[in-house]
């Protein structure tokens, strides 16, 4: 038999919108066709877009990126710089993947705990453990290349930083023990549609660094990538389409 | 329910006991539950966090270990209320929309306290103060819809009007306009008491969650109108403590605020909807009725007095959680003008120079609570309903 979720979206007592209160948004409404709804400014949103504009031109980077984290690495590093190449473009896109990775591999740690409380087929723990394990796999490639170019892996780079703050939200869903596994699945989804990517980027990006003999294991993690991301896929469309039958079958 | 300040023991302290589990329960629903579930549970965290921080302050002027030591064991307990009711809140709500739920609680809680004030001076401040809290809910929707693109009803559930109010541009004035009249410890009516601490509490807590999650928006407009609306709560603190009678004594003080929570709760109990919630109001009235025992016996060991002088034998009627949209256009047709004197309201036309001069410095460089409402029109679904600008 189907293992399904007990959470499917229900009909309910959901209040969010003004069709659930149709006396008082009528109350409401007659309020914004009276004199006190007159705003107190003129203009509109491009007011904040002026602020925005006059912050955006003095602000400071997020950060900067760290100074090679070994005699080995500064030579090289200096080396790049004499070249004209700028190697801690590299390492900070480096230092954000490591980050991701770091992070998808505590995504899926809060998956499988949900999984394993609401089993859903077509979702398996083996396939959820083995796409855990690759993320993790993957974090520690990364590092290892940060190392070799003379970089600090434990570092927080700047793009780091801000795949950092991308992530919250996903974070936030996964992690919530009221999300289906459904809901979780379309935010490990963002992640990795953005892992496939990023993947592809950097090893364009690795290549024209010069740094070819990375590229054999990038290409095998986008490889891992690709069947993350169509395994995710067709787990979400399978139970949203199970869910959908369900519905059709009550109704 | 039929409660008795003076006779109800209550749950004894060593009673109150709670584990990491039952303090982290199942949040509120966002979606499903009623926008007044939200309200209290926010109005009682700022109820449990007036009571820790009073206490706090208590202890730090208190040269009696005893006393002190009798202070440690009921935060203990009010600390632990405090979390499992603040720990309510669902992580789906944005900041924002938390926000707007601090908002509603302003406006729905200060408009139901204004018509029941039995001091006119005092229903006059509620309603003053009312009418800029009412004006914070129009500028952070507008926030809202421009920034995250939602639309701020979804929390409000239609209970609250989304209107301009006293603009908070208006509402900046010099600090000694902020100070108001205090009521008599010895004239003054209890519910006029557990008023003033109730209103007090609540803009408390708005001020420090300002405080505390403006930095958090990466956005400068967003960071902008937490700073200017966290300054207006700071002002209403201001304004709601400077009622209290500062004469009280401290136990005067200890045994008001255990008498405040007990109402509160009891105002709870008897308008949750929730059935789980209610459990939960119902414990903790429970618990505060305990904690009210304790203070009243050592008010009457330290000051030899009896709490019948301060507390009623009754609890007033509780507090009515609903919507105060008639109350409060009423109140925003008459009002809006008023601006403050001193210990007074007058006419715009005559707020003091000082006030002004202050204003004008401040709102110098641009006005973020103008900026992010200009021409803003709340409509269902969002402005983008109505028209979509071409930036």
């Amino acid at each position: 038999m189907a293992r399904t979720s007990q959470r499917e979206a229900a009909l309910g007592p959901n209040k969010t919108g003004i069709a659930t209160s149709p006396k008082d948004i009528a109350k409401m409404l007659a309020g914004m066709d009276s004199k006190l709804a007159m705003p107190s400014s003129e203009g509109d949103e491009r007011g904040m877009a002026d602020i925005r504009t006059g912050y955006i031109e003095t602000a400071e980077p997020v950060g900067s990126m760290p100074p090679p984290a070994t005699l080995k690495g500064a030579a090289k590093s200096g080396a790049k710089m004499m070249m004209g190449e700028r190697p801690q473009v590299l390492l900070d896109k480096l230092g954000e993947r490591l980050a991701v990775e770091r992070t998808a591999t505590r995504l899926y740690d809060a998956l499988i705990a949900k999984f394993r409380a609401h089993p859903q087929d077509p979702v398996t723990d083996e396939e959820l453990v083995h796409i855990r394990n690759e993320e993790a796999k993957h974090f520690a490639l990364v590092g290892d290349c940060i190392e070799k170019l003379g970089g600090d892996p434990t570092a927080q780079t700047p793009c780091a930083d801000v795949a950092g703050v991308e992530a919250l939200g996903l974070m936030q869903v996964i992690t919530d023990p009221k999300t289906t596994i459904a809901q979780s699945l379309h935010a490990i989804l963002i992640a990795e549609l953005t892992d496939n990517a990023a993947w592809e980027d950097l090893i364009t990006l690795a290549d024209k660094m010069g740094q070819t003999d990375m590229i054999p294991d990038f290409e095998q993690a986008l490889a891992h990538e690709a069947e993350h991301l169509a395994t995710v896929r067709s787990w979400l469309q399978a139970l949203v389409a199970a869910e959908s039958d369900l519905v059709k079958t009550k109704t | 329910m039929a409660l008795s300040l003076l006779r109800d023991k209550g749950a004894a302290l060593d009673k109150q006991k709670f584990t990491w589990r039952e303090l982290v329960q199942s949040p509120i629903s966002k979606l499903d539950d009623d926008a007044f579930t939200r309200v209290r549970v926010i109005l009682m965290n700022g109820i449990e966090e007036e009571a820790k921080r009073f206490q706090h302050s208590f202890a730090r002027m208190c040269p009696d270990p005893m006393l002190q030591r009798a202070l440690a064991e009921v935060r203990r307990k009010e600390v632990h209320q405090q979390v499992l009711v603040n720990w309510l809140l669902g992580a789906d709500h944005s900041t924002l929309e938390t926000t707007i739920g601090y908002e509603q609680v302003a406006i729905e809680v200060t408009a139901a306290v204004a018509q029941k004030e039995p001091d006119p001076y005092l229903a006059q401040v509620y309603r003053y103060g009312l009418l800029e809290d009412f004006d914070h809910m129009y500028r952070y929707s507008a926030l809202m819809d421009r920034l995250e693109g939602k639309d701020a009803n979804n929390i409000l559930q239609s209970y609250t009007d989304i209107l301009p109010g006293r603009p908070t541009i208006d509402e900046h004035r010099a600090p000694e306009h902020d100070l108001k009249r205090p009521y008599d410890r010895m004239k003054a009516d209890p519910l006029t008491k557990l008023h003033a601490l109730t209103i007090m509490s609540g803009e408390q807590q708005t001020h420090n969650f300002y405080m505390n999650v403006g930095p958090m928006y990466a956005d400068p407009v967003a960071r902008q109108l937490y700073a200017e609306i966290a300054h207006i709560e700071e002002q209403h603190v201001t304004q709601y403590e400077s009622i209290i009678d500062p004469n009280e004594t401290w136990l005067e003080k200890w045994l008001m605020h255990e008498a405040c929570e007990v109402y509160n709760y009891y105002s709870c109990v008897e308008a949750e909807t929730n059935p789980r919630i209610k459990a939960i109001w119902e414990r903790f009235l429970d618990y505060e009725l305990g904690h009210l025992r304790v203070v009243a016996d050592l008010f009457k060991e330290h000051e030899q007095r009896d709490p019948a002088e301060i507390l009623p034998e009754k609890l007033p009627a509780p507090i009515e959680y609903k919507s105060q949209r008639d109350f409060v256009r009423g109140v925003l047709e008459k009002e809006v003008d008023l601006r403050a004197n001193g210990y007074d309201f007058v006419d715009k036309a005559k707020e003091p120079k000082s006030s002004l001069d202050y204003r004008r410095q401040l709102n110098s460089e641009g006005s973020p609570s103008q900026t992010v409402s200009a021409g803003y029109t709340w409509a269902p679904g969002t402005e983008l309903k109505l028209k979509v600008v071409n930036l």
